[in-house]
């Protein structure tokens, strides 16, 4: 182990794929600790809502998944132009890890909203600004892992999907305004940084702890995902067949 | 506490259907990601292997 870590010293593959490893048993953890005590909270604590009935604790994975999509697409547009202009190999191997659980959260995003809107609007789906928007999204991250997947030059697929993500990543602020430019079914933001919550404050609580867990939760399998990547491009090194040295050798001495 | 029963619990307030529904897929689709991403991690580490002894491969068994 070197004595001083630099700024770039996990951008080593082989660094990044070990202290990912490391974190990962921590990560899954505190996913299922927050996990279930934003739970607890949310069935047990929180009370039944005065309008929307016991439906409102749809609330507490749809508000959570919806953000990470947002987000998520964000950190992977932001990795993807990185590792493009300069040269980070590792970034743009962060970039594809992220997608498919960004895709995952914006379905899950989607589809707790119809399971939500159908007792509240009475329809599972309308085409207004904001689920138009979100599934634009859905497109977008399946976009993107159809583009990087199908140039087989893995640097020029990095590339192509940068820009993708980059141009794409217009459609988050979007979503996220939707609400306020036009006339939508959907309500407002439930979380304002300038007010203070509208709603009881167990059911911020709980809100808030899944929140967290999907935080873990993605970091958890983006990092599992990304040490995957890792070893595919990295198959030829040394470090790579070190990994698994014992097995090689067994088979030399069978 | 919010709920007298088990059965109630399961009722939601007549919302079980959604509120579940909701649920479970999440369950789910955040159960077989995790399993994917670990399957892709394993077939990288074997091919290492197999690319690494490719003789012994043969002769093992």
């Amino acid at each position: 182990m070197p004595a001083h870590f630099r700024l770039f010293t996990f951008a080593a593959p082989s660094r990044f794929y070990a202290l990912a490893g490391a974190l990962l048993p921590w990560l899954w953890g505190l996913t299922i600790a927050l996990a279930a005590a934003g739970l607890y909270i949310g069935f047990f604590i929180a009370p039944t809502d005065a309008t929307q009935g016991d439906a409102y604790r749809i609330i507490f994975i749809h508000v959570p998944a919806a953000s990470m999509s947002m987000l998520l697409y964000l950190v992977m547009a932001g990795w993807a132009a990185l590792g493009w202009a300069f040269h980070v190999r590792l970034a743009s191997m962060v970039a594809r890890a992220i997608a498919p659980t960004g895709a995952m959260f914006t379905f899950l995003a989607l589809w707790t909203g119809a399971f939500w809107g159908k007792p509240t609007w009475g329809t599972w789906w309308v085409w207004d600004a904001r689920l138009t928007s979100e599934l634009i999204l859905l497109f977008l991250y399946l976009g993107f892992i159809a583009l990087v997947e199908a140039i087989d030059d893995v640097r020029r697929a990095d590339h192509a999907g940068a820009l993708l993500a980059v141009i794409g990543s217009v459609n988050v602020p979007i979503i996220y305004f939707s609400v306020r430019w036009w006339n939508t079914l959907h309500q407002g933001a439930t979380i304002s940084a300038t007010a203070a919550p509208k709603m009881a404050s167990t059911m911020f609580t709980a809100m808030l702890l899944m929140t967290f867990a999907f935080w873990a939760y993605a970091f958890a399998v983006v990092f599992m995902r990304a040490r995957a990547i890792v070893l595919e491009r990295e198959r030829h090194t040394d470090w790579a067949r070190d990994i698994d040295q014992g097995r090689v050798a067994a088979r030399g001495a069978s | 506490m919010n709920w007298n029963s088990a059965s109630e619990f399961f009722a939601m307030g007549g919302y079980g259907l959604y509120v579940w529904g909701s649920y479970l897929v999440a369950l789910a689709a955040m159960s077989v990601e995790p399993w994917l991403a670990a399957q892709r991690h394993r077939r990288a580490r074997n091919q290492i292997v197999d690319v690494a002894a490719p003789a012994q491969q043969e002769g093992s068994g």
